[in-house]
């Protein structure tokens, strides 16, 4: 049950066209900054600027497409079954099966003959916590 | 010095590159100039494309389940992919209402007969399912036709603003498909949780009604509703909830009405107890109390229950858990569970502050009882 199914998506040609000619000016651009700079040219700061801004955008949309990509799939959690002993309070948790109902009977307890009875169904979410500030 | 060499100077002034720089800020500087909102509609017809591709995964993904559980559950001696695939184009054309009076009972009868052609669908697609699983199964297919529909409406937006490059009819669905997402995901996990049976955060009502009632003599009341008679704090409670553990929320109006009229209008109090939305930022499995009939749907339960109210002048309360759409409808989160206890003491400290010891209460769980028995 805990599957996590993923679609055949290819990453589009033109944006990996973008992507690698800026990748290209922004080495050339960066190889210019240190060129110049040797040069003792003021200009090499403008390239260098221009290289870097060039190389962070071309790994943010990579990055990007990366993440979309794995957004593309559909998580489920698992949900547990709470099986409670009603004589001797035992508790027994296990993975949901077809057929299992809040209320439902399940067998005797194993300790104390006693009737157990599906007491609670649910997903635990582990959410990461965030302090909100409102 | 013309432009061109200021703004060659500004990158090296000499040189190849420079003039490379020098033609492409140029270029960009004309293109936004001319094509700017085109380009911005180009990028959210992306997106929307993105979307949609997204929507199309998740629908077929949700067809696929319902049809493997219809293989699985009902043990067809045909393939029911074509049915089902019928099933998803069903429409439900809704009563004119240019002359409002009558309505409630007009909506309450087509919704009645989309119900029975909904079930009967499910029972030749399913021959081997039992009440139970044919409630689910329903509930399952209505989850994917509800994708079928939200995938073909912004399918027609997005050809149509291709086709129309209408800026506005693009920019609306756009700025709508976060929230469309959500829904759309929402639908999907419920559709999961259908076709295995799990309760859902809608049956946060049901479970605390399955609480009171547990080890108490049921008797069926109108249609797919369960009534106990529950001592309770010293008075004498109904406890009506719809009948579990298959997927169906009953008619709980019609339910309260007839307890009402067997008690001869004699009710101290009415508390219904039902899942509400959530504001974002608010907890879910938070309980509030409140006044009035707390249940959703079309509204036609909700009118026969403020007018048989009205009639004996019963005082209404309610007792409300809160989630957002998306637990509303997948598997049970833990925090709404653990509600149920919460809630369950509200209506106790209710019944206590609103009513004499000998009174008669009605206590009503609203909500879908899918894996929620009694």
């Amino acid at each position: 049950m805990d599957e996590e199914e993923k679609p055949v998506r290819r990453l589009s040609s033109i944006v990996l066209i973008i992507i690698v000619v800026v990748l290209a000016l922004s080495a050339s651009a960066l190889y210019q900054a240190i060129d110049l700079y040797l040069k003792q040219d003021v200009a090499s700061g403008y390239y260098l600027l221009i290289g870097f801004l060039g190389l962070a955008f071309s790994i943010y949309m990579l990055l990007q497409t990366r993440r979309r990509m794995r957004r593309f799939a559909l998580k489920t959690t698992p949900v547990t079954t709470t099986i409670t002993c009603q004589k001797c309070d035992f508790k027994n948790l296990r993975e949901f099966e077809r057929g299992d109902f809040i209320l439902k009977e399940a067998g005797s307890c194993t300790k104390c003959d006693g009737t157990m009875l599906i007491s609670a169904i649910y997903r635990e979410l582990k959410e990461k916590v965030k302090e909100e500030r409102f | 010095m013309d432009p061109s060499q200021i703004l060659g100077a500004q990158f090296g002034g000499e040189g190849p590159l420079g003039w490379i720089f020098q033609v492409i800020f140029t270029l960009l500087f004309i293109v936004m100039i001319f094509y700017g909102q085109r380009i911005q509609m180009y990028v959210m017809i992306r997106e929307i494309q993105g979307s949609l591709i997204r929507l199309r995964f998740i629908r077929d993904k949700g067809v696929k389940t319902a049809i493997d559980t219809i293989k699985e559950i009902g043990k067809p001696e045909t393939d029911p992919t074509e049915r089902v695939y019928q099933f998803l184009e069903y429409v439900t054309i809704l009563p004119q209402s240019m002359d409002p009076a009558g309505i409630v009972w007009k909506l309450e009868h087509i919704l009645d007969i989309r119900e029975d052609r909904f079930k009967d669908e499910v029972r030749l697609m399913a021959p081997s399912a039992d009440e139970t699983n044919v409630n689910n199964l329903e509930n399952t297919l209505e989850a994917a036709a509800a994708l079928n529909i939200i995938y073909k409406v912004i399918r027609h937006f997005y050809i149509l603003g291709k086709k129309t490059l209408s800026l506005y009819i693009i920019m609306q669905i756009q700025m709508l498909l976060p929230l469309i997402m959500r829904e759309a995901e929402a639908y999907s996990s419920a559709l999961k949780a259908f076709s295995y049976g799990q309760p859902i955060g809608d049956g946060a009502g049901p479970l605390v009604a399955a609480k009171l009632m547990h080890g108490r003599r049921k008797k069926k009341i109108e249609k797919d509703c369960v009534v106990a008679k529950v001592p309770l704090e010293g008075r004498t409670t109904y406890v009506i909830k719809a009948e579990g553990p298959g997927g169906n929320v009953g008619k709980p109006g019609e339910a309260i009405k007839r307890v009402i009229e067997e008690t001869d209008g004699k009710v101290a109090t009415i508390i219904m107890i039902d899942a509400a939305l959530k504001l974002e930022g608010e907890k879910p499995g938070e309980v509030a109390e409140g006044v009035g009939a707390a249940i959703g749907g079309p509204g036609t339960e909700q009118y026969k229950i403020e007018e048989s109210i009205l009639k004996y002048k019963i005082p209404i309360h309610a007792v409300i858990i809160k989630e957002d759409i998306g637990d509303a409808v997948s598997p049970m989160r833990k925090e709404i569970f653990d509600a149920a206890e919460v809630a369950i003491d509200r209506v106790k400290r209710l019944i206590r502050e609103k009513t004499k010891e000998g009174d008669v209460v009605i206590i009503a769980g609203i909500g879908n009882s899918i894996g929620v028995g009694q």
